[in-house]
């Protein structure tokens, strides 16, 4: 007698723990084995691309907060540099080191999360603890200089939205003092834990030219072997003024890539570091009254920085027609927006293109022949965050 | 080639026929190329020994409802190895199929099925071509330009039905789209008036 076996089609998320947020994902499973994954992605489509077309520039940053809202500067940076680029101005020396602080500062919010949550899919609970700890000091960074722990809506096209609060610089510099000890505390519970090494050595396992194929960037490109980073080879704003190191894997695997993270939060820690020590007092953005606001006392004695606030945020700026696509390393990898300005103050097209979108792409590539256990933590180590996958 | 004006004379003297145009700006060069010659010339891209286009950042779609042509299909590439960026476009029509280039970058798959979702542009030899980011059973193609920013649809619990429900929009307040444009200019117009009464002076 034959007995006829059938795979089992499972449906994992979109409400799991391990799902990162709002992922569908069918698996087709051969005993423990995943033979296909399938995700479904879309649940947290806003449409912020169309949304994007019908606001001003200044209108539109804060939507960048609402994409990768675990480090949303990072995003912001890069449509605001689109809009420089374009228009031709520069950003005061004060302004870019502020915008590169508050960047690392994103990397490392956005690392300790990937970090301490793989670790939790795999069954480390104190890691998630200890490290959200220390979010929450950097989100109140965050807070401080822009007035909210996460939605920030700090960047301007030519510069910042305004000065660093007094004592900011100084409580930063003092959390660069204490956090490479978090960081040892961290890497003592995992890195050499047998039951992490376990659970993420050799599984997920990507090639330098899969790597490519896939489009992959960030700490995904890097745990493979590739030093890519746009920071070095594309510099944007200060970075070319600053010394760091970029972290490469050697395997492609999980593990890897969780070692990388690592090793980017100790180099990210130090550019914050040189930024304090290069910062020096001065203006934070463009002068041009055309592109940024006046300040509150002046447009109490001028009648043109009246006229110019109250065209600022009723009009806008407006943008000459252009097409340009600009990329930074956000924290999953590279984010960038291809913008098309047609001469009015509203883009005509902007495209955002979201690191994570083409890593999800690549899951049933990964996960092909491994137990479903290992979806979790190739999940982890891929560092999906759904507001920008789904935009 | 490690510098952009040889990449634009390698591309223009080795593709010749199949480039409509080239240009240099913002340090990235943008190609423009007929919809026939798209596998041909992103083979050529990726594979030729100085210019290895190995990476496909991202397809998209520019719509130009008051053209003919109306889609202007987007492609950028990035290359690791000299570290420069292209920009590939071409215009079709709103009913042509074009080919899909998910045979020689397989990230292309989700990249095009999300052009065929928002845009409604069709491919062909696609291995999978579905929606992916609006719901399940949606209509239209919410990113062209005539679709209205509010949607057609909404969602909301039935009380009575005890399920989900999709309804025509309504509004409590039509949608209002305040048009300030105003004779008021960049920063350039003001320049130039300035430079010019500076050299009358």
């Amino acid at each position: 007698m034959t007995k006829k076996i059938k795979n089992l089609n499972l449906n994992f998320g979109p409400q799991h723990p391990a799902a990162h947020g709002v992922l569908r994902l069918i698996l087709e499973l051969d005993g423990e084995v995943v033979e296909k994954a399938d995700p479904h992605i879309g649940l947290l489509h806003r449409g912020t691309e169309k949304l994007i077309e019908n606001k001003t520039y200044m209108q539109a940053v804060p939507y960048f907060d609402r994409l990768d809202y675990v480090a949303p500067m990072n995003q912001e940076h890069a449509f605001a540099l689109a809009i420089e680029k374009i228009l031709e101005i520069d950003v005061p020396i004060r302004a870019q080191y502020i915008r590169v602080m508050f960047c690392e500062i994103g990397r490392i919010l956005s690392h300790i999360l990937n970090v301490t949550t793989q670790a939790l899919d795999v069954g480390a609970l104190t890691p998630s603890l200890w490290g959200f700890e220390e979010r929450e000091t950097l989100m109140t960074f965050y807070e401080r200089a822009s007035g909210s722990r996460l939605h920030a809506n700090y960047f301007r096209a030519g510069g910042v939205h305004q000065d660093l609060p007094a004592g900011l610089e100084k409580d930063i510099a003092k959390f660069c003092e204490t956090f490479p000890k978090i960081i040892n505390d961290l890497e003592n519970l995992l890195t050499d834990n047998r039951i992490f090494k376990q659970r993420n050595v050799d599984i997920g396992i990507v090639s330098k030219e899969d790597a490519l194929d896939y489009s992959f960037s960030g700490v995904m490109i890097r745990g493979s072997g590739v030093p890519w980073d746009l920071r070095k080879s594309q510099p944007y704003d200060c970075y070319d003024q600053l010394e760091f190191k970029i972290p490469v894997g050697k395997n492609g695997d999980c593990y890897d890539r969780y070692l990388c993270r690592i090793e980017e939060m100790k180099e990210s820690v130090s550019i914050i570091k040189q930024c304090l020590a290069k910062m020096e007092k001065g203006p934070i953005k463009t002068f041009d009254g055309k592109i940024s606001p006046p300040s509150k006392a002046e447009i109490k004695k001028s009648m043109e920085a009246l006229i110019h606030h109250f065209k600022l945020f009723t009009e806008g700026y407006r943008v000459p027609k252009d097409e340009i696509y600009t990329a930074v390393e956000a924290p999953k990898g590279e984010f960038g927006v291809y913008l098309i300005s047609d001469g009015s103050s509203k883009p005509y097209k902007c495209k955002i293109r979201a690191p994570g979108f083409s890593h999800l792409q690549s899951m049933d590539y990964l996960i092909k022949g491994h137990m479903l256990a290992d979806v979790p933590a190739v999940l982890g180590s891929l560092d999906i965050v759904f507001g920008e996958v789904d935009r | 080639m490690n510098n952009l004006i040889d990449l634009e004379k390698k591309i223009n003297s080795e593709l010749t026929t199949k480039i409509n145009k080239t240009s240099i700006k913002h340090n990235q060069i943008y190609v423009e190329i007929d919809k026939e010659d798209l596998v041909d010339v992103i083979l050529f891209m990726k594979t030729t020994q100085d210019i290895k286009f190995r990476q496909l950042i991202d397809i998209t779609v520019v719509d130009y409802p008051e053209q003919t042509r109306r889609f202007k299909i987007v492609y950028l590439f990035l290359s690791h190895e000299y570290n420069q960026r292209m920009i590939l476009s071409y215009f079709i029509n709103e009913n042509e199929v074009i080919s899909s280039i998910t045979s020689v970058f397989p990230s292309a798959n989700w990249m095009e099925r999300e052009v065929f979702d928002m845009y409604g542009v069709n491919f062909k030899d696609h291995p999978d071509l579905r929606r992916i980011l609006t719901d399940y059973g949606f209509e239209g193609h919410p990113l062209r330009k005539d679709f209205p920013l509010t949607g057609h649809t909404e969602v909301r619990y039935s009380e009575e039905k005890k399920k989900v429900v999709n309804e025509q929009v309504k509004l409590e307040q039509n949608y209002r789209n305040f048009d300030y444009e105003s004779p008021w200019e960049g920063t350039k117009y003001i320049k130039e008036i300035t430079d010019s009464n500076d050299k009358k002076n």
